[in-house]
């Protein structure tokens, strides 16, 4: 389809902000050339976005709770499959939760003061083996932990041996190892945003006597305090949704994460399970969804400002 | 974009310090730090070198040397840096680096070490706990062997048999040591029952922890060839003793029923002449023979190059048609004289917010062959076997894949479309272009520069969407023919994981190897793009 023509972008409709209010009478083919099939297109594509999300939502409160009886949408309503939920003890669901929150959220907030500690230092101070360290980062990306899973495992396992708390099943083991990530991207996309703030705000506090970690924790760190939010929602969104490390580590039931837990529940017998998994989903993706929604600006700015350099 | 990026990279040019200037920065330094930061980080240096200590000593009576040392020489390290002065950019960088060095570089080098082991089912501990369960698997109660009287003592946790042989001694031992004689037990009758620092077992104790009391195996002397004493009822305990004896001198392992003789052949078992082999057997370096089956074994060759090529397509095919559907809405939404282009975009976005995992599993339903509501309901009772089928199943994870990624597309190139100045636009049009002109000759060039590195990272992260594959096809459908646990939409980051982590057999060996695979593939992929785009320039 072609854009439009120069003529009609000239005339506009009313909303155009620069053209002259005149009365001038509706014509649809003119308005449907115009916007019209933008509407279109829209209203297919929010049907294409937004239909899988209603019918996860209709199975969630379907009291039938199998996969066949989901189909018909909004065809009965109860809160059974919620009630469920909560009270099967092979599916701690509330355990699961409680789990992906405290593991996401820790890791989020130990990676975002990793990641502005190494920033901070590449940003503002200049030594031996600085270019180095930065190209390093990159490279060391390039592996990600995910291929190393079957080391981690086995690392853990014998670490387990003689600090049980950094063994297997054990989730501050886990949330060491996303840490072993914090370092990478995101110091490149904090370290982007810290080279936006002059360093004469530095210097300048530096004459009235503050040493380097005042001047971190108390001017820079408020300073770049939107990056340092992208980063945290950025890594609380990659720990939550991690199936692979989380799977490998995490063993007994009730100490999974809604990711690991949720699909090995829905695996096991996914017809008869759907009612009770979609319940779980909805759950799950509410406070996810509000909190993106909510930044998503920041988010977009962060990952396009940090991208393009 | 958004926020601004006109920066100059140096910040702060590099200036020669006299050794005057150094020294005022120094006593600088020195005058600001307040006593609390001095004490916080005299604190937190006192909690890590506890914490430091007690590992050693556990280390230590362990006899675990090699991790000693290491954490030894972190914790040095760590002192080091935060008591001396100077080193200042260690400070900040040592936190983030000691994890980056144990759980990314470390386990890269590790990994690339289990590739030349044969690590895996069957093969994952030492040799000489091999020998031990072997013996134990094989044992068998010795027919009229005397009985032996037993008291199940527990101390820390840990079960002890107290035992007395039929000539009247009293002995102890558990599964970790063999019997020693003790004098000092009580006896009632001529069956001893308490020792004194140990608790006995009473019959509700012996009971509730009767598995573990029954599993239990308690070596009669050092040779475990002497045999073991178990069992049945936690009030006597039998003989039991081995068909399989080890000779320690030959290294071999003989069947004292059959005869036949099993000896160490390097392969990490026990082989008998004709090539049984004894399992549970123990991990060895065998040095390339993974990358070697990977490359020349035509069960898993075949499966293997037709995995990476899917990998590749899949990642391209991704991004191309996520980037094409979200750049198609962002200039068909990026019109002013539209309204409710707010509605339409925040409808749009919702599957990027939606969690992918919990998306790919809601598909799955959704395309179910029997009961999913795409056959069912769209398609009128249809039987498509949208996940089963592996062309199908392909073409399932792309659409699926573009239902999760075109609103980061399309957030992303609405962003980028509305950063190029509009007098852009109005120049071409006063000189005549069309908006086709106008968009293909300059909004596209300056967007696709602008675009270019999340393309590249969109490229990246597809290559390894775990996720994706294993929620909504788990790979499948199976490849029979292949001699390892791979489906025809594996892409290579789900067969590791598969090999590695699912079914009864698991190869770690070879999924290392993989893995390795992978990163010499992937490294390659970044070092001519890195060339390309000369990433690396702008470092500074």
């Amino acid at each position: 389809m072609s854009l439009t023509t120069p003529t009609v972008a000239a005339t506009g409709t009313p909303t155009e902000p620069r053209s002259i209010p005149t009365k001038r009478p509706f014509k649809f083919s003119r308005w449907f050339a115009a916007t019209g099939w933008r509407h279109l297109v829209g209203i297919v594509m929010v049907v294409f976005s937004v239909f899988p999300l209603l019918y996860v939502l209709s199975a969630s409160f379907n009291p039938n709770g199998t996969l066949l009886q989901s189909n018909g949408l909004f065809s009965a309503f109860g809160l059974d499959n919620y009630v469920d939920l909560f009270n099967t003890p092979e599916q701690p669901y509330a355990a699961w939760f409680v789990n992906t929150l405290v593991i996401g959220l820790t890791t989020a907030i130990g990676t975002v003061f990793l990641g502005a500690l190494a920033a901070y230092c590449f940003s503002r101070m200049r030594f031996v083996g600085r270019r180095f360290g930065l190209m390093s980062l990159l490279i060391v990306q390039i592996f990600p932990q995910l291929l190393a899973v079957v080391a981690i495992f086995l690392l853990l396992t014998t670490l387990g041996d003689i600090f049980p708390i950094l063994g297997l099943d054990n989730q501050i083991a886990l949330i060491l190892v996303y840490l072993g990530g914090a370092l990478g991207v995101n110091t490149y996309l904090m370290y982007g945003f810290f080279n936006t703030v002059p360093s004469s705000l530095d210097e300048a506090a530096k004459l009235d006597g503050a040493g380097h970690a005042r001047i971190f924790f108390t001017i820079i760190l408020r300073l770049v305090a939107p990056i340092l939010a992208v980063v945290g929602l950025l890594s609380f969104i990659a720990t939550t949704s991690d199936f692979v490390i989380a799977s490998v580590v995490l063993v007994s039931p009730e100490r999974q994460t809604l990711a690991v837990g949720l699909y090995q529940f829905v695996s096991q017998e996914f017809s008869s399970n759907w009612g009770v998994f979609a319940a779980g989903a909805v759950l799950a993706a509410i406070p996810v969804m509000a909190l993106f929604l909510y930044l998503q600006k920041y988010i977009v700015s962060g990952l396009t400002a940090g991208a393009v350099k | 974009m958004q926020t601004s990026t006109e920066k100059s990279p140096e910040t702060t040019p590099q200036v020669a310090e006299s050794k005057r200037q150094k020294r005022a920065a120094r006593i600088a330094d020195h005058a600001s730090g307040s006593i609390t930061a001095l004490l916080i980080k005299i604190g937190m240096l006192a909690v890590v070198d506890a914490i430091a200590v007690y590992g050693l000593f556990v280390l230590f009576l362990r006899q675990d040397w090699v991790i000693f040392a290491v954490v030894l020489l972190v914790t040095i390290a760590i002192n080091v840096i935060y008591f001396k002065r100077g080193l200042l950019p260690l400070k900040y960088l040592a936190p983030g680096l000691v994890f980056l060095l144990i759980f990314q570089i470390f386990v890269v080098g590790y990994t690339a070490y289990i590739s030349f082991t044969n690590y895996g089912t069957g093969h994952n501990s030492t040799k000489e706990d091999a020998v031990s369960s072997l013996i134990q698997s094989a044992q068998y109660r010795v027919p009229d062997s005397p009985t032996y009287g037993l008291t199940v003592v527990e101390q820390l946790g840990a079960f002890s048999f107290l035992v007395t042989d039929p000539d009247g001694d009293v002995l102890i031992g558990n599964t970790e040591t063999p019997l020693t004689e003790v004098s000092d037990a009580e006896m009632s009758g001529d069956k001893a029952v308490s020792l004194p620092g140990y608790t006995s077992l009473n019959f509700t104790d012996i009971v509730t922890n009767q598995d573990a009391i029954a599993a239990m195996t308690v070596q009669i002397s050092d040779d475990p060839n002497d045999g073991a004493l178990r069992t049945p009822d936690g009030s006597s305990a039998y003989l039991y003793l081995s068909t399989l004896a080890y000779d320690e001198a030959a290294d071999t392992m003989t069947n004292t029923e059959t005869g036949v003789v099993y000896s160490d052949t390097g392969n990490g078992a026990f082989t008998s002449e004709d090539g049984e082999e004894l399992l549970p057997g123990w991990s060895v370096v065998i040095g390339a023979e993974n990358y070697l089956t990977a490359f020349t074994d035509q069960s898993i060759r075949g499966p293997l190059i037709a995995v990476t090529t899917w990998t590749f397509l899949f990642a391209i095919l991704s991004v191309a048609t996520t980037f094409m559907l979200g750049l198609f809405l962002a200039v068909v939404f990026n019109d002013m004289r539209m309204r409710g282009r707010k509605f339409y975009r925040v409808l749009m976005i919702l599957p990027y917010a939606f969690p992918g995992f919990l998306g790919a599993l809601v598909w799955a339903g959704m395309l179910n062959k029997d009961f999913g509501f795409v056959n069912l309901a769209l398609l009128g009772g249809a039987e498509i076997p949208w996940l089963t089928n592996e062309w199908l199943a392909k073409f399932s994870i792309l659409f699926v894949n573009l239902w999760l990624g075109f609103p980061y597309m399309f957030l992303v190139c609405t962003g980028a479309l509305q950063s190029i100045p509009d007098e852009l636009q109005e120049a071409a049009k006063m000189d005549g272009a069309s908006p086709w002109q106008v968009f293909r000759r300059i909004k596209f060039p300056l967007l696709l520069v602008s675009v270019a590195p999340l393309l590249i990272s969109s490229f990246a992260f597809n290559f390894n969407n775990f996720n994706l594959i294993y929620m909504l096809t788990n790979g499948g459908p199976r490849d029979a023919s292949a001699s390892i646990n791979v489906g025809g939409s594996d892409i290579l980051i789900s067969m590791v994981y598969k090999v590695a982590f699912v079914g009864a057999n698991r190869d770690y060996g070879l999924a290392s190897a993989f893995s390795i695979i992978i990163f010499v593939i992937v490294a390659i992929i970044a070092i001519v793009s890195f060339r390309q785009t000369k990433a690396l320039e702008d470092l500074n």
